[in-house]
Parts: structure tokens; sequence; C-alpha cells
């Protein structure tokens, strides 16, 4: 039990600090310590993030870091997106994605280091209009 | 807003849409990088704005997983509940952490989640 609500805070820590949904902790906290499947602990990790992101968005919005507008087209198209994801994952092997991915995912880590560590940074991005 | 942008922001939607449906992930690992490497968000706004697109990209994932009966709803409140704990503290202490050093945090996450892409 202790465990678990120390897996559901570093979350929600995680979460808040890095804008994700929390998922990276959820997932494997319901496979190991609860004892869940890999697909239920992802079914049942999505509906845990659903308060998380919203008490976080509300947060970051009297905070002044929301930028509606692009939040809501990312959202949307997104949920488009997924239904389109859910079909390859039916399709193409699930191994082969996951190594790609992980590629991918590394790749970018190394940019955002770049970025981070770089002096220059690209133009900041266009105010929401009124 | 300008069509580049709009185009580099649907761009975004639809891959953290695919990620999201490939994995059941929310989504949120796709979009802050790419905000700020594509569009040029700072950390913060990054992070605040992919909260918010996250909403409906969960709620209708676990809609979904829930008409096939995947979902624990008393294992979704005890993860949950105290995670609703750790987001007001990660947004109090993003705040106040430097920018690069959250691109930097950002950066050791996606090999986490490289690492568990690949051992899964």
């Amino acid at each position: 039990m202790i465990e678990v609500a120390t897996i559901g805070v570093l979350a929600g820590l995680v979460s808040g600090l890095l804008g994700v949904g929390g998922g990276i902790l959820f997932v494997p906290g319901l496979v190991f310590v609860i004892g869940l499947s890999q697909v239920d602990a992802e079914a049942t990790s999505l509906l845990a993030i659903v308060p998380v992101v919203m008490l976080g968005a509300w947060q970051q919005h009297r905070y002044g870091n929301v930028r509606v507008r692009d939040g809501v087209l990312i959202g949307l198209l997104a949920v488009v997106g997924s239904v389109a994801g859910v079909a390859v994952a039916n399709i193409v092997d699930g191994r082969t994605l996951r190594l790609a991915f992980a590629g991918v995912t590394l790749v970018v880590a190394a940019q955002l280091v770049r970025g981070a560590v770089s002096s220059s940074r690209p133009d900041p991005a266009e105010p929401e209009s009124p | 807003m300008s069509r580049a942008r709009s185009l580099k922001l649907a761009g975004i939607g639809t891959l953290a849409g695919l990620f999201s449906g490939v994995f059941g992930v929310g989504g949120g690992s796709v979009i802050v990088p790419l905000l700020i490497l594509w569009i040029g968000y700072d950390e913060r706004a990054a992070g605040g704005t992919s909260l918010l697109a996250m909403i409906p990209i969960a709620a209708v994932g676990a809609l979904a997983q829930a008409a096939y009966g995947n979902i624990h709803f008393a294992d979704a409140l005890l993860v949950g509940l105290p995670a609703l704990v750790g987001v007001t503290c990660g947004t109090s202490l993003q705040q106040r952490v430097p920018a690069r050093g959250v691109s930097m945090l950002f950066a050791a996450l996606l090999v986490a989640l490289a690492i568990e892409l690949v051992v899964q």
C-alpha cells in the first residue's frame, strides 16, 4: 500500500515537473507492485492520468504556462492519431515498434541535452493572439 | 498563427496520438520535446501546454479501455489520488528550477522510457 502510494506521488511529481502524464511510473507500478497485466496496467494508468493532468493543467494555467489554443489543437488531433495508433499496434509487430520508438526517444533526448547546453535557442514561440 | 506553425502543431498532435495509441500512454513524452525543439517553446510553457493537451487524449483512451473492461478502478484510485499531491508539488517545483534543468531531467526521463520500451 505504501509502495503504491509512493509510486503515485512520484508519478505526480514527474507529471507536474515535466508535463507528462506519469504513465512511465504508473504502468510499472501497477505491473510489478499490484500485479496487473501489461494491457490492464496501461488501461488503468490512462484513467489515473485524467485527474492528474486536469489538476496539473489548471495549476500551470494559473502560473501562466498554458497556451490554450495550441494545447487544444494538439489534444484533439492526438485523439484522432491515437485511433490510428491502435490500428498500427494491431498490424505491426510490437517488439519492432518498441525498438523503433526507443531509438527515436534516445535521439530526441540527445537533442534536448544539446539544446540545453548550447547558449543559442530557437526564437521564442509566437504569443497567443488576443 | 502561421501556416508552418499550425502544421507543426498538427504534426505534434498526430505523433503524440500515434504514440499514445500504440503504447497506451498519455503522449506527453512526445509533446513536450517537440514543442521545445520544433516550435521553440520554453520548458515551462511546453510542460503546461502538454498537460492540457493530454486531458482529451487520456480521457478518450480511458473510455475506450473501459469499454474493453481493462480498467481496474480501485487500483486507478490507489495510484491516482497520491499523484494529485505529487502533481501539485511538481508544478510548483517547476516554477523554481532553471528551465534548462527541466530539459536535462526530461532527457533523463526519455532515456528511462527507451529502457522501458526495450525491456518490456
